[in-house]
């Protein structure tokens, strides 16, 4: 038998025009932690989707232990012992623990019995959770475990971690990424998918590199240095915003734009998502907002964008603010209309009479053109332009539609690297022109290389700690900082 | 008259109600408002102007239409509100309110031709003849063929050109095809839009209740609409929801009546064969449709 | 006035029971995610195929039938809704309209354009003994035609499936967060089938009680809005099976007053009482506001995406 536990072999995927995969190859060892590694879009997740049967590659093959297999569904991979955690946790809010750990399963369900076995199966990994809890009452950290206690419930011995450290603080990120360690010493497997080169070196054996469906790096976590896998991932595409993080400049406080006093939210079931927090963002700054999921941070974006009603306190914003909201295809985009349409939602709730489509048409060519959409005219369908161009869109009508103040969630989701680094710039020149600016993102990194001041959102509560890595993970986290 | 004018004439005269409650239907789809309500609406506004008929004096001349169209269209607009408002304060998903409507919009009628409003010798279940006044004056002279022909073509284009130009349409579009982008990125109070939209829709399938009772019945019956809300569905839809399509898709399906109520005549066949046909059409139009996104979203 | 009452309470148990087998067969459609406003023609189909299964063979055949014809007319929605994805509403709607002209149309080819007023054999109210001595309730609930002593079987069995078998806690999950169940090795698709079909052979019963337990004859469109009744019926059933039973009897006995007050002789419209369980539909839906624990993929096309 050989020690190869999971082979996947020149995978390609494609998706319509889209290659995905473009001939991809992963060896994953028995008893190693293996780390895939490559920018948003590189292909990670469609390459383990691919492992788990959650999607069938149009060529290549797939070994587990040596014998090859074909999954039609992910139950087939579930069969031979692979499980994922999936990026986006995969859990039903509404159940428990133990319904949602049993799920997939057989025969009559006594949840007594899934119980014990919960608490049998906790013991031996050290991931602690109350099998009788509602899902949606446990916090981020606590739903990680479950998900991973879900996937090691059925005899798993190669576990697939898509990204498990984005909806958690640095703190419990390590610990995780430990226990994976552990997890992996009597000889399972763990693919842990990151884009982070730090949790690569520090924690896995093997690494794999992808970059454009491709894999273009593989090797000893051993032998490999940042700077090898930087040139790997990014390739020749290295762009200057990317790495090189802005110096604050605060020297003198322009203008008040955005500023909020004593804001409290309530939600619709009256839990308190933003408690007496005071806020101001002046012209010509970027206010970084670092929060774990789940913590208000995504109501203190909506109410600075005015799109969201506060239950107490003073709320002082312009009549507009352009806002980037993190769900494109949902909340800033209507896929099914024109480039045109799209932008003329601008001041849709205001206007009169009749559309001016001359002029709208005309705005959107000027869109096109300043802010590089590459697309061949106004009139095409937003559906059919990639998630690059698409952002592109909303960034230069948010921007130019307010032209004071900007509110930006995870901007930079989905897009690859150059996509990314044409959205950086516009925020940064958007600053430079005097507007006031706040950027949230789930990636540190990403808030760190854009903002001058970081404000971090804890349990509603907003704090301001120096900026810094180390402190800003506390603060996080809900500790003091020192 | 020949047989085929006398078949147009049919087509049409079926047509008219079909392409107004098309539009009712066609205006609420679009602002993504499940209205399978337009038959109670059509109802609700048929009793309106028949009751508005019946009861003003005969000396007010063309007045009595006006009126009796007016009463119609507000008729309508109330019995949409309702299932609006059932659905804007309690959640209340339309198209199970809209279906109750419709039967109790039935009965409503049907208690009222047998009760208060029925004819002076209480033998048969209608209301007596609306006053000469509203009448709706005849297109062609010496055919069934009415004015409400040209007030439905004449609303086709209105609702086109407002969906298309103005900015309330564009807001009723926005707010129907994707309403968390419609409020997120244009700040578009979409409640009120689709609300607005589905009373306008009522108001539209009332006033071809109407029309109805003024152009062609002269009077309020039970069962006064063979389910043309439902009809409607299928008129709306086959259009791709575009106003100036269900001027079209109206006249055919008209024509598909007429030629059901012939057939029933001559050969036998059922008319109830007709919504077979009808559900087929809407069937055959999601099928191509889903087919077409769904080879979309895969290439995406 | 014991025997009005008893009377009553019987006539509350007939009129719930076509109305409970719908919503229970719809409770485990939307728990699946999947709401089926076509179940309207499952259940008229229900009752033609009734008739035309009881001709052959007995009024046994005639549910088995049913049964068969509520599933067929099932099938046509979870093609569209479920197989294509397509728009549950409209599809829904489609599948009312088209069983509802279909049976009208089948009915005069089967029967003739006059509609022979046909009879059909019917059950006779059988009494289980002991029980129904109980007094007051015991003959309302224990003299009743044998479909419902079914009913009284398939209401725990379909309780006990739900909450006490991984096949039922899978629909559950399909219903709440599709996504979770797929990648736990669920597949969604055929399970949401699988329960849209449940759901018309139920709706299917549904018809052929109104026509062997009941009518005992055929009527265009004697569905009469039972399907949509019985999706409100769901709704304030809160998706438990036996919520569904529950609530089908206060339904029940909306439509049971109708024959209290004629055979009170009240001078009271009749029209008020037909038109009562829509009202009463509208009234429970706004009341049950803010309450409900509805799937919270209920009525979703677009779930795989995610």
């Amino acid at each position: 038998m050989s020690d190869v536990a999971l082979e996947l072999a020149s995978i390609t995927k494609r998706f319509g025009r889209l290659t995905a995969l473009d001939g991809a190859s992963l060896q994953a060892m028995r008893g190693t932690v293996h780390a895939l590694l490559g920018e948003n879009g590189a292909g990670k997740t469609t390459l383990m989707r691919i492992a788990f049967g959650m999607l069938r590659p149009d060529s290549g093959s797939i070994a587990v232990d040596g014998t090859g297999r074909s999954f039609a569904s992910p139950a087939d991979a579930i069969a031979v012992g692979i499980g994922m955690v999936h990026q986006h946790f995969t859990l039903v809010p509404a159940m428990t623990v133990a319904e949602n750990i049993a799920l997939g399963g057989r025969g009559s369900f006594r949840p007594a019995k899934i119980r014990d076995a919960i608490l049998a199966l906790s013991e031996r990994t050290g991931l602690a959770v109350d099998p009788s809890a509602r899902i949606e009452d446990l916090p981020a950290g606590a739903q990680q475990r479950v998900e991973i206690l879900k996937a090691l419930s059925r005899d798993t011995r190669i576990l697939i971690l898509d990204e498990p450290t984005a909806v958690l603080t640095p703190t419990e990120s390590r610990e995780l990424l430990q226990k994976a360690r552990e997890l992996v010493s009597n000889g399972g497997t763990a693919i842990l998918i990151t884009h982070k080169l730090r949790d690569a070196l520090e924690f896995a054996d093997d690494i794999t590199v992808l970059r454009r469906g491709s894999t273009v790096w593989s090797g000893r976590a051993s032998e490999a240095t940042e700077e090898t896998l930087v040139a790997a991932m990014l390739g020749g595409e290295r762009t200057s915003t990317e790495m090189q993080p802005v110096t604050a400049i605060a020297t003198n406080r322009n203008a008040t734009v955005l500023s909020l006093e004593n804001v409290s939210v309530r939600d619709d079931a009256g839990v308190e998502r933003l408690r007496y927090v005071t806020l101001s963002v002046h012209a010509g700054e970027i206010v970084g907002i670092a929060a774990v999921e789940g913590n208000g941070q995504r109501e203190l974006l909506r109410v600075l964008a005015g799109r969201m009603r506060v239950t107490s306190g003073d709320v002082r914003i312009p009549a507009v603010v352009g806002f980037i909201p993190e769900d494109r295809h949902r909340d800033a985009l209507i896929q099914d209309f024109s480039l045109r349409d799209n932008v003329a939602l601008l001041g849709a709730s205001t206007r009169r009479g009749v559309m001016g489509w001359a002029a709208i048409g005309r705005q959107t060519r000027e869109l096109i053109r300043d802010y590089d959409v590459r697309a061949p005219d106004e009139l095409t369908r937003a559906r059919s332009l990639s998630g690059g161009n698409q952002q592109k869109l909303v960034v230069g009508r948010e921007i130019e539609g307010s032209q004071t103040a900007l509110v930006a969630e995870n901007p930079s989701r989905g897009l690859d690297v150059q996509a990314t680094a044409a959205v950086h710039a516009r925020i940064l020149a958007a600053r430079d022109a005097g507007m006031a600016v706040v950027i949230y993102s789930s990636d540190l990194d990403e808030v760190l290389a854009l903002a001058e001041r970081v404000v971090v959102v804890h349990a509603g509560k907003v704090t301001e700690p120096s900026r810094e890595y180390e402190s800003i993970g506390r603060a996080m986290l809900g500790l003091p900082v020192s | 008259m020949t047989e085929t004018m006398a078949f147009v004439v049919d087509m049409l005269v079926h047509a008219t109600p079909l392409v107004i409650t098309g539009l009712a239907v066609a205006l609420a789809f679009r602002a993504g408002v499940w209205n399978i309500g337009a038959d109670g609406q059509f109802i609700a506004g048929a009793t309106a102007a028949a009751w508005v008929g019946v009861s003003v004096p005969a000396g007010i001349g063309w007045l009595a239409l006006i009126i009796a169209l007016v009463a119609g269209v507000i008729a309508g607009a109330i019995w949409a509100a309702i299932a609006a408002w059932l659905r804007s304060r309690f959640g209340v998903l339309e198209v199970i309110s809209t279906i109750m409507l419709n039967f109790i919009a039935t009965y409503g009628a049907s208690f009222l031709v047998r009760g208060p409003l029925q004819e002076p010798t209480h033998v048969y279940p209608q209301t007596s003849g609306i006053v000469s006044g509203a009448h709706m004056p005849i297109l062609l002279r010496g055919t069934r063929l009415h004015w409400g022909f040209v007030i439905a073509v004449a609303l086709a284009v209105i609702a086109w050109w407002v969906m298309k130009y103005s900015a309330t349409g564009f807001r009723v579009r926005a707010s129907g095809v994707n309403p968390f982008a419609a409020r997120s990125a244009g700040l578009i109070d979409v409640s009120r839009v689709t609300a607005f939209a589905f009373v306008a829709s009522g108001a539209i399938a009332g006033m071809a209740g109407a029309i109805e009772v003024s152009g062609v019945t002269f009077a309020l019956y039970e069962n006064i609409s063979p389910g043309y809300g439902y009809t409607a569905i299928a008129v709306a839809l086959l259009a791709g929801l575009n106003p100036l399509g269900v001027i079209g898709t109206g006249i055919l399906f008209g024509a598909l009546e007429t030629a059901a109520g012939t057939m029933q005549r001559n050969i036998g066949i059922p008319s109830t064969t007709a919504s077979v046909i009808e559900a087929i059409v809407i069937l055959a139009v999601i099928a191509v449709a889903q087919l077409r996104a769904n080879r979309v979203t895969t290439s995406a | 006035m014991i025997d009005g009452t008893s009377a009553f309470l019987e006539g509350v148990v007939r009129t719930a029971t076509p109305l409970a087998f719908a919503a229970l067969g719809e409770t485990v459609t939307e728990r699946s995610g999947i709401i089926n406003i076509g179940l309207e023609g499952s259940i008229i189909a229900g009752a033609l195929g009734a008739v035309v299964g009881a001709g052959y063979g007995g009024v046994w055949a005639g549910f088995a039938f049913a049964a068969v014809c509520g599933c067929a007319v099932a099938a046509i929605f979870a093609l569209f809704a479920v197989t294509l994805r397509a728009d549950q509403i409209i599809s829904g709607t489609a599948v009312t309209l088209l069983a509802l002209g279909g049976t009208g149309t089948l009915y005069r080819v089967l029967y003739g354009s006059a509609g022979a007023a046909l009879n059909t054999p019917t059950l006779d109210p059988a009494s289980i003994p002991l029980l129904s001595r109980i007094p007051v309730v015991g003959r309302a609930l224990f003299v009743q035609p044998s479909i419902t002593y079914v009913l009284y079987v398939l209401v725990p069995v379909v309780m006990w499936w739900t909450y006490r078998t991984h096949a039922g806690l899978g629909l559950r999950a399909i219903g709440e967060n599709p996504a979770a169940a797929t990648a736990a090795g669920i597949r969604a698709k055929k399970v949401q089938f699988l329960a849209v079909l449940f759901g018309g052979l139920l709706g299917g019963i549904s018809g052929g009680t109104l026509v062997l337990a009941q009518a005992g004859t055929f009527v265009e469109g004697m569905s009469a809005g039972r399907g949509f009744i019985a999706i409100a019926i769901v709704v304030l059933g809160r998706w438990n099976p036996l919520g569904a039973a529950l609530a089908a009897l206060v339904f029940g006995a909306a439509s049971a007053l109708q024959f209290f007050f004629q055979a009170t002789g009240s001078n009271l419209p009749y029209q008020l009482f037909l038109a009562f369980p829509y009202v009463l539909t509208l009234v429970a839906l706004a009341a049950t506001h803010g309450r409900t624990n509805s799937p919270a993929a209920l009525g979703r096309q677009d779930f795989e995406q995610s």
